[in-house]
């Protein structure tokens, strides 16, 4: 059971009081995007085991979308905090440096990733 | 391999049993393979298995970093069923339940393959007509189903609570040929067929990397040691997506926690699978009396095989509602896996962006019925480049936009 705290108006609670809205962050490519882009907007997901960015709706509360940042291979929670926002801010980066040293924001991003440009053998 | 028979039980019976050998070999990795599949559960044991005695190939190897079946193979709630809306799910799926049919006799192994029939039932008007959709699909595609009333549901399951207040049951979509077998069974038979044929399974072996050179795959480093090899197939459900970050590349999936649990065991008092996805709960009865129960998964993503505990407690409350008598019975045991869910709720079966990498994942949380035939297709597109069963569930149908869409057909459970 995770115990998620609402930055919008304060209230803590078990996870039943919120909704998960999905992955964070993620960034909608425009009209002129590639097939391939659009796909990855719509359906490619980071899935990381490990620190996680999401989206959260406290839909029995304020009814606010919020942030949530998590670790999927133990649940922890390292915090949450403001819905328009485009990448965590500086103190929720922190608490994770804290919990998770070695960790860098770039293993989520994903932009150092090698193999992304990869496109092999299409077809089956 | 000696053969299992009813005489080899005679014969060991007169040794007090201390002769019977090890059902699988379990062979040091060899420097090199022709094959390498990454996970030792049904589906990649079965992979292993249709490309040793289908193709011939033989040189391949199944890396397991715990024990076979440990995964989801041994979690799921057993349900067998291939009334699927899609036509390209119609096909691997009967595929599938039609190869169960005579597995045990196959496989020398008994996976206790038990056709008792899957009730489907529709609670809403909507359900209703969703069901008589699959149907006719299910006609055209030659699988055999039947859209049943309150009556004759009934007579199969005289414990379901059909007038319900609220959701009573409007009817139902009944696939007799559908029904149960023992998972862990699924995966011993495999292995041992499929190590009988020359298939080294490595246990407690756990892929650490990836190498790409070239853009081609070269080999995998494990725990016991690099393993090269030039054809690496990755059936790891919950954990695809880790593995093809080890590769370079991200898949259209999200891993979430789907949990099941049993009751004490009871006298036989349901003898079909009971579906209801309306309120989101499953049931059958195994043979040891446990009724076996499954409800929905959790909304985030979670790789701890541990699942929130109102999701239980829905899919409880949900079943009493549906079944009264089950109001006072104590619940065994509870357990979660994890599964790896498309958008689509169709699975992916083809090449990854990396040239030697193929892809057997995104189950989510329909696997177990499918493992034969996923194992066929899998092991055809391995051996030949192409399958014409796994042809339409490649990777490529994100990008085309050619979904394989089971998600609304079936609402919730698989």
């Amino acid at each position: 059971m995770l115990q998620l705290t609402c930055p919008c108006c304060g209230a803590t609670g078990e996870e039943t009081e919120f909704h998960p809205g999905g992955e964070a962050h993620l960034r909608r490519v425009g009209p002129g995007a590639s097939d391939e882009a659009f796909a990855g907007y719509m359906f490619t997901r980071k899935n990381p085991k490990g620190v996680h960015f999401e989206r959260w709706r406290h839909v029995y509360g304020c009814g606010k979308w919020f942030h949530v940042a998590r670790c999927t291979a133990t649940l922890e929670v390292f915090g949450s905090y403001r819905a328009d926002v485009t990448a965590p801010p500086p103190e929720i980066l922190a608490r994770i440096a804290q919990r998770r040293p070695g960790w860098r924001l770039e293993d989520w991003t994903g932009e150092s990733a090698p193999g992304e440009d990869v496109d092999g053998g299409q077809g089956a | 391999m000696a053969r299992y028979s009813a005489f080899a039980i005679a014969r060991q019976a007169l040794n007090y049993h201390q002769g019977w050998e090890r059902a699988w070999r379990s062979p040091e990795p060899r420097a090199e393979y022709e094959v390498v599949i990454v996970g030792g559960g049904g589906h990649g044991l079965a992979t292993a298995y249709y490309l040793a005695a289908n193709h011939g190939i033989r040189n391949v190897a199944v890396l397991e970093k715990g024990w076979l079946g440990g995964g989801n193979t041994g979690r799921n709630t057993t349900i067998i069923r291939s009334n699927y809306l899609q036509d390209p799910s119609a096909d691997i799926y009967e595929l599938s339940r039609s190869l169960y049919e005579d597995l045990s006799q196959k496989l020398n192994f008994n996976i206790m393959f038990s056709p008792r029939g899957v009730l489907m039932l529709a609670q809403t008007e909507h359900e209703l007509r969703a069901w008589k959709r699959t149907f006719h699909a299910n006609r055209i595609n030659g699988i055999e189903s039947e859209m049943v009333g309150p009556d004759r549901i009934r007579q199969i399951a005289p414990i379901l609570n059909v007038d319900s207040p609220r959701y009573p049951v409007l009817g139902g979509l009944w696939q007799p040929r559908g029904g149960t077998a023992r998972h862990d069974a699924v995966a011993w038979g495999y292995a041992r067929a499929a190590s009988d044929l020359g298939v080294d399974i490595i246990q407690n072996c756990e892929v650490t990397g990836i190498d790409v050179t070239g853009g081609r795959v070269s080999g995998v480093r494990t725990t016991r040691g690099q393993i090269r090899t030039r054809k690496l197939c990755l059936v790891v459900a919950g954990h695809a997506g880790v593995l093809a970050q080890m590769a370079g590349f991200r898949l259209p999936l999200e891993s979430v926690a789907l949990q099941a649990l049993v009751s004490e065991p009871i006298k036989p008092c349901l003898d079909c699978v009971v579906m209801a996805n309306t309120v989101h709960g499953y049931m059958s009865q195994s043979d040891k009396g446990e009724l076996v129960i499954g409800g929905g998964t959790d909304g985030f993503n979670n790789y701890t095989q541990r699942g929130s505990f109102h999701h239980i407690e829905e899919t409880i409350r949900a079943l009493v509602e549906m079944f009264p008598v089950i109001s006072r019975l104590k619940m065994l045991r509870q357990w979660g896996g994890i599964v790896d869910v498309t958008g689509d709720r169709s699975p992916i079966i083809g090449r990854a962006p990396v040239e030697g990498i193929y892809l057997n994942c995104g189950w989510g949380t329909g696997g177990f019925k499918a493992i034969p035939g996923s194992g066929w297709a899998t092991a055809g597109l391995l051996a030949r480049g192409e399958d014409p069963v796994a042809g339409p569930f490649g990777l490529e149908r994100f990008t085309e936009g050619r979904m394989i869409d089971e998600s609304v057909a079936a609402a919730v459970a698989h």
